[in-house]
C-alpha cells in the first residue's frame, strides 16, 4: 500500500562541528495529519524544523515535500513548495502592523507589478482589496482581528505566537510547522489554541507538524508522535503508545522538565 | 467619520503632513517672491533645497525603509546632473520649449542613475553585511574621478569625446558640455523653483505609493527579519535591488534639477561630503520618516546661510547645533515633551 505523504525525510541528519544534533531521522507525515515532534530540551526538535525549511543545509539525508526533493532549494523555494513555519524565538516583522505582517505572507499569492503599485493602476486596487480581505480573514481565525492596527512588537507574547501562525498560513502551505505554539500561554489560552489548531487543519485541509512541551496539548491533538532524544528517534507511535512507553518516560524524567 | 479616522492613521498622517508642508512652503515662498520680500541670498537657495529634499527622501528609502547603508548617493546626483546637462544642451538644438528639454533631461538623468544603481547593486546585495556601504563609498569616489577626466563637446559633426586629456577641437558654433575638472560650463539654466517643488511632490507620491504596496511591505519585512521574510517566500535580493535602483533614479533626477540650475558645475561638487551631508539629513529626520526628512533637510540646508553673519565661526556653530539637535531628538524626555505638545493640540482639536 502506498500512502500519499505530504512530507517525508530519509535518514536526515546534521552535525555542528563535532556535535551530531540530528541523526537518522525518517519522518512520514500524511496529508491532513496533525503530527507531534517531542523530546527533552536540546533533543534537536527545532533543528529538525530548520532542516525542513532550509535554514540549515542537511549534512546527510533528504527531505521530500509533496513528492519533491528539496535538495538544492533554499528557504524561499521550499516555502513556495508548500511548507511554512513559526519560530520558537518569535520572529515577527516588529515595526510593521499586525495586518501588514499577514499581508507580507500573502506576497506571492496575490501579485501586481511595481509599476502598478507606483502609478496605482486598477490592478493594484483590486489585488490590494483581495489581500486586505484575506489577511483580515486569517486574523479572524486566530482571534487577532481587533489588533490589526497594532505594531507587531506591541502585541502580548501569546498573541505574537498566533500572529506568526496567521502569517505562515497566508503563504497557503500544504504543511504547517509550529514550534512550541503554546509556550507562555495559560491553560485557558492553551485550550483555545488546541481548538484553533484543529480548526486550521479542518478548514484549510493541511497537515500540521508541531513541537510542544505541554503534554496535554500534544496528546489531545496529535495523531502520530515522534520522540527525539539526543538527536535520535527514541519512539514513534500514536499518543497512547507514547504515553506508556517506559523509555520515553525515563528520557523525560532524566531531563529537567 | 470612520473613514476620516482611517485616513489619519499614523502612516497617512505622516503622508498628509509631508504634502501639506511642501504646498504651504511653496505658496508662502511664491508670495514672498512676488512681493519682492525674499533676499536674493535665499532665492538662490530655493532649487538646491528642493534638490537635497529629493535626494534625502531617496536615501531614506534605502537607509530607513530597506535598512541598507549607502555612502555614495552624491555619485547618483553627479550622474544625473551631467547626463542632464548633456541631454538638455543637445536637445536645445532641436526643441524650442525649455520645459520639454528639462523634463526629458530629468527622465534621462534618472534612467542613467538607475542603470548605474542596478549594476553596482547586483554583486553587492547578494552578500551579507555592510558591503553596500563600502561599495557605494568607492562608487562615489570613482564617479567623481571619472567625470573629472571626461571631455565632451558637440558641433555640426556630432559628439566629440576624449578622456583624461582634452584633444577636442570643435568647429565654430560647437559647444563643450563637460571639460574635465572644470565641469559643465555655459549651461542654459532651465531649472526653477516650481519645477523643484513639482519634483518633490512626485517623489513623495512615488515613495509613499511604494511603501504602501506589496513590494514596500516586503522590503520592510526583510529589514525587520531576514530569515522570517525568506520563510514566507520573499526574494530578498530582488526586493532590495528594486529599492536601491528606485532610490538611485530619484537621486539622479534630483541631480538634473541641480545641474540645470547653474551655468557652471564642477564634478567635485558631488563628493563624499555631499553623500554624508544627505545621510545626516536622513538620520536626523528619522529613519523611514519622510516628513521628518523634509524638515531636517530644509533646516540643515538653510542653516549655514542663516549663520553667514557669523563668518569664521559659521561651521563651528553649525556643528554644535547639529550635535544639540541630535541629542535633543534622541533624548526621551525632550521627545516626550515635543510629542506631548502635539498630543495636547490634537486633544483640543478633537474637542471641537
Ligand atoms: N547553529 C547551531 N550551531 C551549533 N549547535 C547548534 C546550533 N543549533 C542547534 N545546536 C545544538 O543542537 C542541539 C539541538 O538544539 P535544538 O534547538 O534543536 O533543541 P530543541 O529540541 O529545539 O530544544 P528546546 O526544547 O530547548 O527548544 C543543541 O545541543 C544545540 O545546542
Ligand atoms: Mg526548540
Amino acid at each position: 500500500m502506498s500512502k500519499e505523504y505530504i512530507l517525508k525525510t530519509e535518514n536526515l541528519g546534521i552535525d555542528f562541528g563535532g556535535l551530531t544534533a540530528v541523526n537518522n531521522l525518517n519522518l512520514k507525515i500524511e496529508k491532513n495529519q496533525i503530527y507531534g515532534l517531542i523530546g527533552p530540551n536540546g533533543a534537536g526538535k527545532t533543528t529538525v524544523f530548520n532542516l525542513l525549511t532550509k535554514v540549515y543545509e542537511p549534512t546527510r539525508g533528504k527531505v521530500i515535500i509533496d513528492g519533491q526533493s528539496t535538495e538544492k532549494m533554499d528557504l524561499v523555494a521550499v516555502n513556495k513548495l508548500g511548507i511554512a513555519r513559526t519560530f520558537q524565538n518569535i520572529r515577527l516583522f516588529k515595526e510593521l502592523s499586525v495586518l501588514d505582517n499577514v499581508k507580507v505572507g500573502l506576497h506571492n499569492q496575490k501579485e501586481y507589478s511595481l509599476v502598478s503599485a507606483i502609478f496605482r493602476l486598477p490592478k493594484f486596487g483590486s489585488a490590494e482589496k483581495e489581500i486586505e480581505s484575506e489577511a483580515m480573514e486569517l486574523l479572524d481565525v486566530l482571534g487577532l482581528k481587533e489588533f490589526a492596527d497594532f505594531k507587531a512588537k506591541n502585541l502580548p507574547y501569546g498573541k505574537q505566537r498566533k500572529l506568526e501562525i496567521a502569517r505562515a498560513l497566508a503563504t497557503h502551505p500544504k504543511i504547517l510547522l509550529l514550534d512550541e505554539p503554546a509556550a507562555g500561554m495559560n491553560p485557558a489560552e492553551t485550550a483555545e489554541l488546541l481548538d484553533t489548531v484543529k480548526f486550521i487543519r479542518d478548514h484549510f485541509q493541511i497537515a500540521i507538524l508541531l513541537i510542544e512541551h505541554d503534554m496535554k496539548f500534544v496528546m489531545g491533538l496529535c495523531e502520530k508522535i515522534t520522540v527525539l532524544n539526543f538527536g535520535e528517534v527514541l519512539a514513534y507511535g500514536d499518543p497512547d503508545d507514547i504515553k506508556n512507553n517506559p523509555e520515553v518516560i525515563a528520557a523525560y524524567l532524566g531531563s529537567d522538565e | 467619520m470612520e473613514k476620516m479616522k482611517q485616513l489619519f492613521k499614523k502612516n497617512n498622517k505622516n503622508q498628509a503632513l509631508s504634502f501639506l508642508l511642501v504646498i504651504v512652503m511653496y505658496v508662502a515662498i511664491e508670495a514672498l517672491l512676488k512681493t519682492g520680500n525674499l533676499k536674493s541670498l535665499y532665492t538662490s537657495m530655493l532649487v538646491p533645497v528642493c534638490c537635497y529634499c529629493i535626494v534625502a527622501l531617496a536615501l531614506n528609502l534605502v537607509v530607513g525603509v530597506s535598512g541598507e547603508l549607502s555612502l555614495g548617493h552624491a555619485g547618483f546626483m553627479s550622474i544625473g546632473a551631467f547626463t542632464g546637462v548633456i541631454v538638455s544642451g543637445y536637445l536645445s538644438n532641436f526643441i524650442g520649449s525649455q520645459m520639454v528639454c528639462f523634463a526629458i533631461a530629468v527622465v534621462c538623468g534618472a534612467i542613467m542613475a538607475a542603470i548605474f544603481g542596478f549594476v553596482i547593486s547586483i554583486p553587492v546585495l547578494k552578500l551579507e553585511g555592510d558591503y553596500l556601504a563600502i561599495v557605494t563609498l568607492a562608487f562615489g569616489q570613482i564617479i567623481k574621478t571619472l567625470v573629472n577626466n571626461i571631455y565632451l563637446g558637440y558641433d555640426q559633426a556630432g559628439f566629440h569625446f576624449s578622456f583624461v586629456k582634452n584633444t577636442i577641437e570643435l568647429q565654430s558654433g560647437g559647444k563643450m558640455f563637460i571639460s574635465g575638472p572644470v565641469g559643465a560650463t555655459g549651461t542654459t539654466i532651465t531649472s526653477n523653483f516650481t519645477a523643484g517643488v513639482i519634483m518633490i511632490l512626485i517623489t513623495l507620491i512615488i515613495i509613499y505609493n511604494f511603501m504602501n504596496s506589496r513590494q514596500g511591505r516586503a522590503v520592510m519585512a526583510a529589514r525587520d527579519d531576514k530569515i522570517a521574510a525568506q520563510s514566507v517566500g520573499l526574494d530578498i535580493v530582488k526586493t532590495k535591488t528594486m529599492v536601491f535602483v528606485l532610490s538611485a533614479a530619484l537621486a539622479g533626477a534630483a541631480g538634473v534639477l541641480y545641474g540645470l540650475n547653474f551655468s557652471t558645475l564642477v564634478p567635485s561638487k558631488f563628493d563624499f561630503n555631499t553623500s554624508i551631508l544627505v545621510l545626516v539629513y536622513v538620520v536626523l529626520g528619522g529613519l523611514g520618516n519622510m516628513f521628518g526628512t523634509l524638515i531636517s533637510t530644509i533646516v540643515l540646508v538653510m542653516l549655514p546661510q542663516l549663520l553667514r553673519a557669523l563668518n569664521d565661526y559659521r561651521m563651528l556653530i553649525y556643528a554644535v547645533l547639529l550635535i544639540v539637535i541630535m541629542i535633543a531628538t534622541n533624548n526621551k524626555t525632550i521627545r516626550d515633551m515635543i510629542t506631548g505638545v502635539f498630543n495636547r493640540k490634537k486633544a483640543e482639536g478633537e474637542g471641537e
